[in-house]
């Protein structure tokens, strides 16, 4: 498969799905993630696969949940308020250790909101969005590629560490289009599913719950899932980072807002001003050291965000402690995505 | 000395948690069975639901996941899709099934999936602590109905066979009670009935069980047991509702 393509980034999610061995499908209609459910109902059939459009987005998850727990790749995908709503079950899942994809394309919110892009599910997504406190892998691509690539990774994620996986992007990166190069999966080392249900064979019972009454359990399962977040938090940190070896400013963004911020770095190093830029590619687990790592040496860190400062909650927290974090960012909503210039104006403003 | 009864080999040799008088174990004991005769242990996934009936796992000898609250049949589905050739079946009490999980029990019936939904209504919330469910007769006081059920505000209880039996895809639906010998083994008849549908892949499959809970009604096992077979049965009527396939 050398073939590039020209796709938008739903497609290429749903792409990267089919790439990763997905076969199990299930979800409901809401903008701007509608090319997903419509790609799959098309093309998961010719592959003997199951396409459910289900009758809400939390029987959605529930099925998910269901086919998930046999050990198949299975997926879901919506959109802030829809995403809500599965909130329950990914905290089921979170306990129950059941790996599965979640995509959310999201939109600008609350309540219904408007369908434009937003990052206003930054903590929803990385902070546990439903009960009980958990965490789940949160990938954010910023590009068509990386919404293939990275749904890839998920499933990979997803099943290394038996754990729900999601996708965080918008209406930027879910519809526009872009050369994709699909590439095969890589050989990832497929990890035996001993906890898969099937029916007990001549085996030993196998139970997916998360309900612990017994004294002690629910504390030793807790600090059991802890031990997960904190390893996934050594090993698999993902970010992009250029020019911060020079730089006297760090610009980091994550997603589509991470475009824009990019093309004003890139406006900054033409004047030959010294912009260094830092996109975080994991937002759970969180790329601390390199935060950490870049501002012992950079003393300022300008955070863009669509939203009204999230993520700079999480730089703040893991910069040096004598750098200085400023933020610039607008609630999303129509015609509230800022063009590159202003963002330069505001590198410029804190250089 | 020849002998006659048995556990049967789906069940675990372990105590249950159930009250004194609660129809929970006797469902059990049939839902059993029935996987015994069609020799279904090995290759059934039960899903579990949330109430009293929540740890199927500990006392079916059978793979279980656990399903959010009312969600079982859409988790079932997952299941089942993908799993074709796994035995699935949800055990859902009338909280579960008939209020929370109304849209996920409607439309995995109307969908038609392979699967049989075993349904507990005993008119009450039983875990929870007695509470009104949309199954709870008119005038019956519950802990959140204390001047009993009131049907201008309230509504009437919800005939759930009845309503599944108007959707094509529902295959068989039936109800039953265990209050007596003679319900008992027309309720393993039908249970078997159901199991059946799945077993032969003619499509969804429903029994209503009318069960007892003493506890939460404040009377005795004997006086449960004649609610069941008295102001139940008057209510919601035993009986075949859909046999599609005659089997």
């Amino acid at each position: 498969m050398t073939k590039r393509l020209f796709v938008r980034g739903n497609e290429a999610i749903c792409l990267g799905a089919l790439e990763a061995g997905c076969r199990h499908y299930f979800g409901y209609p809401i903008t701007p993630q509608n090319d997903i459910p419509e790609f799959m109902s098309r093309e998961i059939p010719k592959l003997n696969g199951e396409f459910i459009q289900a009758e809400s987005e939390v029987a959605a998850i529930n099925m998910v949940l269901g086919a998930a727990a046999t050990g198949v790749r299975a997926m879901t995908s919506s959109s802030s308020p829809g995403i809500s709503l599965k909130m329950e079950s990914v905290s089921y899942m979170a306990a129950m250790e059941v790996p599965c994809l979640i995509v959310n394309i999201s939109r600008s919110g609350p309540g219904l909101g408007g369908i434009d892009a937003s990052q206003g599910d930054y903590f929803q997504a990385v902070k546990g969005g439903g009960h009980g406190g958990y965490h789940i892998i949160v990938l954010a691509p910023a590009s068509i590629q990386e919404m293939y690539d990275l749904t890839m990774l998920a499933f990979d994620l997803a099943e290394k560490y038996r754990s729900p996986a999601m996708i965080l992007g918008d209406a930027v990166v879910g519809q526009m289009k872009e050369p994709l190069a699909p590439r095969p999966k890589p050989d990832t080392e497929l990890i035996e599913k001993n906890w898969a249900l099937r029916g007990t064979g001549e085996g030993e019972q196998r139970v997916i719950k998360s309900l612990y009454l017994g004294d002690g359990e629910l504390e030793a399962h807790n600090w059991k899932l802890h031990a997960k977040y904190s390893l996934m938090k050594e090993k698999e940190c993902r970010w992009e980072e250029s020019h911060t070896d020079d730089a006297k400013i760090l610009v980091t963004a994550f997603g589509s807002a991470a475009r824009i911020a990019k093309t004003a770095v890139a406006m900054a190093r033409d004047e030959g001003m010294k912009v260094g830029f830092l996109r975080p590619i994991t937002l759970f687990p969180f790329p601390e050291k390199a935060f950490r790592d870049a501002t012992l040496r950079c003393k300022k860190v300008l955070d863009i965000e669509l939203n009204t400062g999230q993520m700079v909650e999480d730089v703040r927290l893991s910069v040096a402690r004598d750098a200085d974090v400023f933020f610039y960012g607008r609630p999303s909503g129509t015609g509230s995505l800022p063009t590159p210039e202003e963002l330069f104006a505001q590198i410029k403003k804190y250089y | 000395m020849q002998q006659v009864f048995t556990r049967p080999a789906s069940l675990k040799d372990v105590q249950t948690h159930f009250c004194p008088g609660c129809h929970h174990g006797t469902v059990h004991r049939l839902t059993a069975e029935a996987l015994d005769e069609f020799d279904l242990r090995k290759k059934t996934i039960g899903v579990a639901s949330i109430g009293c009936s929540v740890f199927l796992y500990s006392y079916f000898n059978i793979d279980v996941v656990e399903s959010p609250h009312g969600r079982a049949p859409a988790v079932a589905t997952g299941v089942k899709r993908a799993r074709p050739d796994s035995f699935v079946f949800t055990y859902q009490g009338d909280g579960d099934l008939a209020a929370i999980g109304t849209a996920e029990i409607i439309h995995a019936a109307n969908r038609g999936e392979d699967i049989t939904v075993i349904f507990v209504n005993n008119t009450t919330y039983g875990m929870t602590g007695g509470q009104m469910a949309p199954t709870t007769l008119v005038g019956q006081k519950t802990s959140t109905s204390p001047y009993g059920r009131n049907l201008e505000k309230e509504g009437a209880p919800v005939r759930v066979t009845e309503l599944l039996s108007n959707l094509d895809g529902v295959a068989f639906a039936a109800r039953v009670a265990v209050n007596n010998p003679r319900n008992l083994m027309d309720a393993k008849r039908q249970i078997k009935k159901a199991f059946r549908y799945q077993v032969e892949k003619k499509g969804f499959s429903f029994v209503e069980v009318l069960a007892a809970c003493p506890t939460n009604w404040g009377m005795s096992p004997i006086e449960a047991n004649e609610r069941v077979g008295g102001e139940m049965c008057d209510y919601f009527k035993l009986g075949v509702y859909k046999n599609t396939e005659n089997l």
